[in-house]
């Protein structure tokens, strides 16, 4: 149904996104056997139901916004489905960067250099950290940070990037409210945007507040609010197509 | 690698029964939570399913249903549900609804079970449900001071001091003087084995023999108190206190079976606890006037907080609020003897409802009336006693206990009457009931002679003892009174919630609680024909009889004393605080604890007005207050 050569996920039309395709065609380019094992697990198919794919939590924290000059600091997931959580699968990795730390930067996240001059490098941890994103679908809040600097940093470290579909709830919410920002006349009358970022987001669900920076509690925050949002605004039986990028 | 999920660790370690926990083992139940959202109108938990996890509740709110569907609770942040299904069947038993969107972590069946088997805490919390936890609640509140917990052998100082009854006046004096004793316990040595015959005290020696120039070889029996009230070697000083409270005596012998062990006086008690209620009511006896005696009521309040602080019981606290109302009563009758001159024929004061019952705390109206003998000729005695009446009354008003808004007290004419007339008021209430005047002549069935012609009142209690049983109407129709009072289901946040989910702000403890409680037991005690007037020896007598289901009197004596309890240390707050005392209770007051045990109170008070409908076919009642 969807052509072979489409050779990367197209945002404007993710129903189209042949992810399984791509994951077994990804699975037989790789030379990196983590890679190779990871594309390997493949995806569900576009049309699954919600209720019955498999996801996993994803945040980063990173020293800056650009995946070119700044680095992955830690990263946190939680596997879940839309029933359940799963606190118990939960990991937390403090990443040594190659490049230098922005000091102002590492106290957002409350992360010494002591940390991370402990720390392994991102390769020293990817037999552990592919596998708890295989076979999944990766949900992030902003999807402008999680692929882009996974993709650039296993490309400096192995000469091969990564791809794979994630949900953005952050994309989700700015669907929802396509006009946040109010018209001159609600300006002048004191009506502030809309704001999509993970906090304001939550709110919206009655979810309650949860203390930003720090890698896990950001994906557990996700993982709640893609469950929020799809009990509010979407059902079980939703095919994951429609949501992947 | 195990990540460390703090937002989950700290929001559990804020809550019980988790507040306690090691912190390892608090880091071990957030890492093995599953998180779960549900928006607000699904269903959480249905009934019958399988029971796979403790629900705590994050965030939001949740509905907890019978099986019948009727509501049971009401959840907010920070409470749990589903142990009970993991404890009994492993089947949900109470299924559960989001009332809000809500996020819940799902604590699992087997960390659960670990929970429950090696950490005690954690077990006492999740085990104990509605009765046993009440009756753990009024346990864990009777941990105490010394006046409840130690017996009354231990302020005995020396052996009886005794002589034979048959001594003269002098003699008496001379060996209360050489043995520097305040009283003597007088013998009748005619029979075999001598019996104890009367007591006289310090004070008798003063009010009966100097007063009144007695000479010196008066035999002592003129002059000695008979019917002796005593008090069993094994009791608790507490009860020493109230039983002289109750019976105004300052001296108790102690007995073992029928041999005198000691004498104790209420010195022994006041140096013993020096703070005691007794120093009060000891007080009130040497004023001369009603300014004395409004100068000596303002420490009742003082009295009374001391006593909440000193972790007494209610029915400590009742009682010996009850004993110092009723010293006032007698005192004022007294004063007024003194001023009026002795009265033209006999009387008794009748004191109603709390204080009848030995249930009165600081704010509380007077309800009394006098019952006078049949020889009363109204046109000839009713001067004085009305007089009389005025003079106590207002000396109650004047030390703080208000006139009665329904106009029960004996200053009312209605209320001033010969004994005949008081059978026949009791005999027309309960042979021709009406549910209007029974609404208003409820209080009477609590009655105490305080002072004069108690014999008088003890007919009266028998008179209604033997008729009420008798009369279904009655007891029907005191039923449907007593179910216009309901209490709440219990409390949501900073709300009162109601049986049909409405929320108040504030409950009145009294109107809601300890009234509708009193009130339920005292037809269960009319209609077993027992005497006692006071609600926990109304329950024992209940209990005899097997009138209601196994453990309902037990749990209808745990929801009295701990309602009570907490409207009294809500009182005492209010008192420490400079703020005039009330009954209304603010949710946001309570501790959890507070607020679960009163839930289990208000629920087998509302299961105790069921079976009252039932059991005495209670016409359909008003609705609510």
């Amino acid at each position: 149904m969807m052509g072979r050569q489409h050779t990367s996920a197209n945002p404007a039309n993710p129903k189209l996104a042949p992810w399984p395709e791509r994951m077994a065609r990804l699975a037989s380019e790789a030379r990196n056997p983590h890679l190779k094992a990871f594309y390997d697990a493949g995806c569900v198919a576009p049309e699954t139901p919600m209720s019955q794919v498999p996801l996993v939590a994803l945040d980063f924290e990173t020293t800056g916004l650009d995946p070119n000059t700044h680095s992955i600091v830690s990263i946190g997931l939680v596997p879940m489905t839309l029933q359940r959580i799963r606190c118990r699968d939960a990991q937390h990795w403090i990443i040594r960067p190659p490049l230098p730390l922005q000091r102002e930067s590492i106290t957002i996240h409350g992360i010494t250099h002591s940390d991370i001059e402990e720390a392994p490098d991102l390769t020293e941890i990817l037999a552990e950290f592919l596998p708890a994103l295989a076979g999944k679908v990766v949900v992030v809040h902003h999807r402008g940070i999680e692929r882009p600097f996974l993709e650039v940093a296993l490309q400096w470290r192995l000469r091969e990037g990564i791809e794979f579909p994630v949900i953005d709830t952050m994309a989700i919410e700015a669907k929802l409210h396509p006009r946040r920002s109010p018209n001159w006349l609600s300006r002048v009358r004191g009506k502030r945007a809309l704001s999509i970022r993970l906090p304001d987001s939550r709110l919206r669900y009655g979810l309650p507040h949860y203390p930003p920076h720090h890698a896990l509690t950001d994906a557990l925050a996700s993982a709640e609010l893609l469950q929020a949002q799809i009990q509010h605004h979407f059902s079980p039986d939703t095919p994951v197509g429609e949501l992947w990028y | 690698m195990q990540a460390e999920l703090i937002e989950i660790r700290n929001h559990l370690s804020q809550h019980e029964p988790f507040e306690d926990l090691a912190p390892e083992t608090l880091d071990k139940i957030a890492g093995r939570v599953d998180v779960a959202y549900y928006r607000a109108g699904s269903t959480i938990t249905e009934f019958g399913q399988t029971a796979t996890d403790l629900h705590y509740i994050r965030s939001g709110a949740v509905e907890i249903f019978r099986r019948s569907g009727e509501l049971y609770n009401r959840l907010s942040e920070g409470d749990i549900f589903g142990q009970f299904g993991l404890m009994m069947g492993k089947t949900v038993r109470f299924p559960a609804k989001a009332l809000e969107d809500t996020l819940i972590y799902c604590i699992p069946a087997d960390l659960f079970q670990e929970l429950w088997e090696t950490d005690e805490i954690f077990a006492d919390f999740v085990e104990i449900e509605d009765r046993t936890r009440l009756r753990t609640a009024v346990a864990r509140k009777g941990k105490s001071g010394d006046l409840l917990t130690d017996k009354v052998t231990r302020l005995i100082s020396r052996p009886t001091v005794s002589a034979p009854d048959t001594i003269r006046l002098q003699e008496a004096a001379r060996i209360m003087t050489d043995e520097g004793v305040s009283a003597l316990l007088l013998m009748d040595e005619s029979g075999p084995t001598p019996v104890m015959s009367g007591i006289v005290t310090d004070r008798d020696l003063r009010t009966r023999a100097v007063t009144e120039a007695l000479p010196s070889e008066t035999p002592i029996r003129d002059i000695m108190s008979t019917g002796l009230i005593t008090i069993r070697s094994e009791a608790f000083i507490f009860e020493a206190m109230l039983m002289m409270l109750h019976n105004n005596v300052h001296h108790l012998p102690v007995v073992h079976g029928e041999e005198p062990r000691g004498i104790i006086g209420l010195s022994d008690i006041i140096r013993y606890e020096s703070q005691s209620t007794l120093f009060v009511v000891s007080n009130i006896h040497r004023q001369q006037d009603v300014r004395g005696l409004k100068a000596v009521s303002k420490d009742v309040r003082d009295s009374f907080v001391r006593m909440v602080n000193e972790d007494a019981n209610s029915k400590m606290i009742g009682s010996a609020m009850a004993g110092i109302g009723r010293s006032f009563c007698q005192r004022l009758l007294e004063l007024a003897e003194e001023k009026l001159g002795p009265p033209p024929v006999p009387y008794c004061f009748m004191a109603l409802g709390s204080m009848a019952r030995d249930e009165q705390l600081v704010v509380t109206d007077q309800d009394n009336a006098l019952v006078l003998d049949d020889a009363f000729e109204p046109a000839e005695h009713d001067g004085y006693f009305q007089e009389m009446a005025k003079f106590v009354s207002d000396g109650l008003a004047a030390c703080g206990y208000t006139y009665c808004t329904g106009d029960i007290m004996a200053t009312n004419t209605k209320w001033r009457q010969p004994l005949k007339v008081w059978k026949a008021y009791f005999t027309d209430w309960i042979e021709n009931p009406q549910a209007e005047a029974l609404l208003n002549s409820n209080i009477f069935f609590d009655l105490e002679g305080i002072h004069g012609e108690t014999r008088y009142t003890d007919e009266l209690k028998a008179l209604v003892a033997a008729k009420a049983q008798k009369s279904q109407r009655f007891l029907a129709l005191m039923a449907r009174n007593a179910l216009n009072r309901t209490p709440p289901l219990g409390f949501f946040r900073t709300f009162v919630m109601e049986q049909d989910g409405k929320q108040n702000d504030t409950i009145n403890l009294k109107r809601r609680g300890t009234a509708p409680l009193s009130d339920l037991i005292r037809i269960h005690s009319l209609a077993c024909g027992s005497r006692a007037q006071n609600s926990f020896e109304r329950l024992r007598a209940v209990a005899d009889t097997k009138l209601l289901p196994e453990g309902s009197v037990e749990n209808l004596r745990d929801a009295l004393e701990f309602i009570a309890i907490v409207r009294i240390r809500h009182q005492a707050l209010a008192i420490e605080a400079g703020k005039e005392p009330d009954n209304n209770v603010r949710p946001e007051d309570l501790s959890p604890f507070e607020r679960r045990s009163l839930k289990d109170a208000f629920q087998v008070l509302s299961n105790g007005q069921k079976f009252l409908r039932y059991r005495y076919h209670a016409p359909t009642g008003r609705q609510l207050q």
